[in-house]
């Protein structure tokens, strides 16, 4: 059984989610795990790959229409490679995944299957589906079984000091010319990957405005942690919409998790509520979110924020 | 231009799901349906594009049983030309689907395709990708912002990183984020307007050959459930309860 696992990274680094659909391969049974680095000038993460405990092979496709990895030309890329000898493609449930994956299987005329969160067999395995209030276990018969895997779901892969795998150049080149890269707006914070951050507190409707998020930077800086937010902030424009933790945001699951002025919508628990501790702090004791905490502490949070801020 | 817009038939998002007593799906009886509010959005999106002149004709296309008709309705209500119903009794996959709407791409010639990221219910995030594979043309996922510019498709996406915006060759498949648009509402002169837009009915079937699903649903499970912790009185306690009870912070 022969994995093809599609990295993700931005040419320099490769994301914490990769790590993550290395383990789920890994629990597929695979000891034949291959890890595609396709990008531009992508050298620094290829040193990366090789380094990472059940990859056998890094197959890395440096181009430059591979820069910033449109679907367009990733994806006859994924399937002129998946074609030859695999029984799986997997690739992090990230926005670059989602985008790329079905757009493959499109092109292999195949099924592909959405961020499973768990694995039964080689072929069978369960997703969450409407916003997480329910579980669905799916089995598949496609010749390649074509799935991204929620990285919050499994645990990251370890890495050797070593090199463990071994570096195969793929000179396949697509350049079909449907779109070009104009410009990106990325979040430069010196902060831990919401993804993957041990400790995350996250604002709601009830932070007000977009200063006050000052209140949770403070914290953030003391516990290490990330800053995240319910849907109704990042809708309301206090902050930009990479931080929005929820099902159709970023699915986290930190050790502790500290939802500030969140009044729990289902849509936001389905992006949190597989942290290990949840922390409430709202004014209304009848919010939601007080039904999954873990602790929660009614309150004005200008009173509550720079209280803890000051005994941590 | 032509824009076609696809619209799904799903629980209404307000609606409380329970999994059914068998453990073979959702328990649909009686259950408000609607269309998929990513859905809503993307007709949004195509009505103000033919509000300012870039497009002349929004078509609304939706798959399944003859019911989808009041999807198409509504969509119709709040502004789009004309509806096509691909009708089907199976519950289509997103492959199925995305060939189905290939088809109509073949026979609308649009500019645009617009569609939602995802629908509410299956979640799978696929079909517009699937449908921009199959087609061979350029995809815009996950837009919160679209403009139309010297015959190029500039489209903002919301990524995990941020925003990142790319230029897209027409004829292009858009799909929708959240914060694309709010939509509009249909009102009653308007929703009386609607009933006497075409709609046109056509057998899926005999458009697309059906095929044996390649992914099927064994059973559904009601997720697990988070038990309520207790409520502690002040930040002591709770920095106190974090450090000695729970040992996640040091």
């Amino acid at each position: 059984m022969n994995i093809l696992v599609i990295a993700e990274h931005n040419n320099q680094q490769l994301s914490s989610a990769t790590y993550n659909t290395i383990t789920a391969a890994l629990q597929l049974g695979s000891t034949d795990i291959h890890l595609l680095v396709a990008g531009h000038e992508c050298a620094p993460v290829a040193q990366q790959a090789v380094k990472i405990n059940g990859v056998s092979t890094v197959l890395v496709a440096d181009f430059s229409a591979y820069q910033h990895f449109l679907a367009e030309n990733i994806a006859p890329l994924i399937r002129d490679i998946a074609q030859t000898h695999y029984s799986h493609i997997l690739a992090p449930a990230s926005t670059n995944g989602k985008d790329v994956l079905p757009r493959a299987a499109a092109l292999l005329d195949i099924e592909p299957i959405s961020e499973i969160t768990s694995i039964i067999s080689a072929n069978t395995f369960t997703r969450p589906i409407y916003a997480g209030n329910a579980i669905a276990t799916v089995t598949t018969n496609a010749p390649i079984i074509a799935m991204t895997v929620r990285g919050t779901a499994f645990d990251s892969a370890l890495t050797s000091e070593e090199n463990v795998a071994t570096i195969e150049t793929i000179s396949i080149q697509h350049d079909k010319q449907l779109s070009s890269f104009v410009n990106e707006a990325l979040s430069l914070a010196d902060r831990p990957d919401l993804g993957s951050a041990k400790v995350v507190i996250s604002g709601g409707r009830g932070m007000q405005n977009g200063e006050n998020f000052a209140l949770l930077e403070k914290i953030a800086d003391k516990l290490d942690a990330a800053i995240g937010a319910s849907r109704a902030a990042v809708d309301a424009g206090y902050v930009a919409n990479d931080l929005q933790v929820g099902q159709t945001g970023k699915i986290v699951a930190p050790d502790l998790y500290i939802a500030v002025g969140i009044s729990g919508a289902i849509q936001h628990l389905a992006g949190m509520k597989d942290s290990k501790i949840i922390v409430a702090i709202n004014k209304d004791e009848e919010a939601p979110i007080f039904q999954i905490a873990d602790y929660g502490l009614v309150g004005d949070l200008f009173e509550i924020l720079p209280e803890i801020e000051q005994r941590l | 231009m032509k824009i076609l817009v696809a619209v799904k038939r799903v629980v209404d998002y307000n609606v409380k799901v329970r999994v059914n007593a068998d453990n073979s799906g959702i328990d649909l009886a009686n259950t408000k349906m609607s269309i998929n509010p990513f859905c809503e959005i993307a007709v949004e999106e195509a009505l103000r594009l033919k509000e300012k002149g870039l497009a002349d004709e929004v078509i609304v296309v939706s798959i399944g049983s003859r019911k989808c008709e009041e999807q198409l309705r509504y969509a119709m209500a709040l502004g789009a030309d004309r509806g096509i119903l691909l009708e089907t009794d199976s519950t289509p996959s997103s492959l199925y689907c995305a060939k189905l709407l290939s088809k109509m791409v073949e026979k609308e010639n649009p500019g645009l395709i617009i569609l939602g990221k995802q629908s509410i219910d299956s979640d799978n995030n696929q079909t517009g990708q699937i449908l921009a594979g199959l087609c061979g043309i350029a995809q815009g996922t996950f837009a919160s912002e679209l403009t139309i510019e010297g015959g190029q498709a500039i489209v903002t996406r919301e990524v995990d990183s941020g925003l990142q915006t790319l230029s897209l060759t027409l004829p292009a498949v858009i799909t929708t984020d959240l914060r694309l648009n709010e939509p509009r509402y249909a009102k009653l002169p308007q929703i009386m307007k609607a009933k006497k837009k075409p709609l046109e009915t056509l057998s899926a079937e005999t458009l697309v050959a059906p095929f044996a699903p390649q992914v099927t649903t064994q059973r559904v499970d009601a997720p697990t459930q988070r038990k309520a912790g207790s409520k502690v009185a002040n930040v002591e306690e709770l920095i106190n309860k974090l450090k000695n009870e729970a040992k996640v912070i040091s």
